[in-house]
């Protein structure tokens, strides 16, 4: 994987193939502490604790097409690689819950890449999944919930030329601004 | 397309869109399917739908239904796209490219002619 944007598409699909209704993407990157977290949650099957205990191997899957799986250990592996570690918690019929942490300035870590692509394409694609996204530069916040758009549309599909328009620049340009506020300080710490 | 700010603007547009309809003539109804397993990811599935979607923006596609599937056990030709148009069988595209996908969109989903040259063999 080249961005980190395309590891948080891999892990939510994770989730909606655990049967999840209600997935939360979480990304916060945090100048002053140097650290850059995502956190996936959702409210799928869980895991019992030996499936977790083994998630992280890349030779268990629970996919029948082939033998590996590689999502999580590739995560796990790249944010080790930036002094930082992957956690997952999950219970069965409890949803679960997966962080990865890097340290933010490392010159392994990878880009974030296209995060308004990622939840664009998850919005689309699952639009039985309520998504909700919250991504967070220090002080500017951008919080994404698609269920107000989908209740305003009722039954007209998201693939919708007009639909689509909508969801791409409101996902682009929150996320922009966050970046933006970023790059201005002063804009950043009020 | 305007610029689209708020709940208020996706409000607006949807009348639009829902008055614009009642003039329109049914077209025939296509089915996208992208393999996103996390082969198909790692191969760069997200620009190949991202690619669809805004064919559809851009040519104002209505009944176009795009979703997507994990890896299908192909994970040498992804990403892969399936496509149904109509009552047709459905037709697997291997190693489609955004540039390839732009091209499906518009002879198959489009034209009605399937590219034989992307098609997965067997």
């Amino acid at each position: 994987m080249r961005e980190l944007a395309l590891h948080v598409l891999d892990i939510a699909e994770n989730s909606v193939e655990a049967g999840a209704t209600q997935v939360q993407i979480t990304v916060e990157e945090n100048t002053r502490d140097d650290r850059l977290k995502i956190v996936v949650e959702d409210n799928g099957r869980g895991m019992d604790e030996q499936l977790l205990a083994r998630v992280t191997d890349p030779f268990v899957t629970t996919r029948t097409t082939r033998k590996v799986g590689l999502g999580i250990p590739l995560l796990k592996a790249a944010a080790e690689a930036c002094n930082g570690s992957l956690w997952i918690t999950s219970a069965p019929g409890q949803g679960t819950r997966l962080e990865a942490e890097f340290q933010r300035s490392h010159i392994d870590r990878m880009p974030l890449g296209d995060l308004a692509g990622t939840l664009f394409t998850l919005v689309i694609a699952y639009p039985n999944v309520h998504w909700i996204l919250r991504y967070r530069i220090d002080h500017a916040e951008f919080i994404f919930d698609d269920e107000p758009i989908k209740k305003e549309l009722q039954d007209i599909p998201l693939t919708e030329p007009f639909v689509l328009a909508f969801i791409r620049e409101y996902l682009q340009r929150g996320i922009s601004n966050v970046q933006e506020a970023l790059a201005s300080p002063e804009l950043a710490h009020t | 397309m305007p610029v689209v700010k708020s709940l208020e603007d996706l409000k607006r547009l949807k009348e639009e869109a829902l008055a614009k309809r009642m003039a329109r003539t049914t077209t025939g109804r296509a089915q996208i399917t992208v393999a996103m397993g996390t082969c198909g990811i790692a191969a760069g599935a997200r620009d190949t739908m991202k690619a669809i979607l805004e064919v559809i923006e851009q040519e104002n596609l209505t009944g176009v239904v795009v979703t997507q599937t994990g890896c299908i056990g192909l994970c040498e030709w992804e990403p892969i796209v399936q496509v149904v148009v109509g009552d047709e069988p459905k037709v697997t595209y291997g190693k489609v490219s955004p540039e390839r996908a732009r091209q499906i969109m518009r002879e198959h989903v489009q034209g009605g002619r399937v590219v034989s040259e992307f098609l997965v063999p067997g």
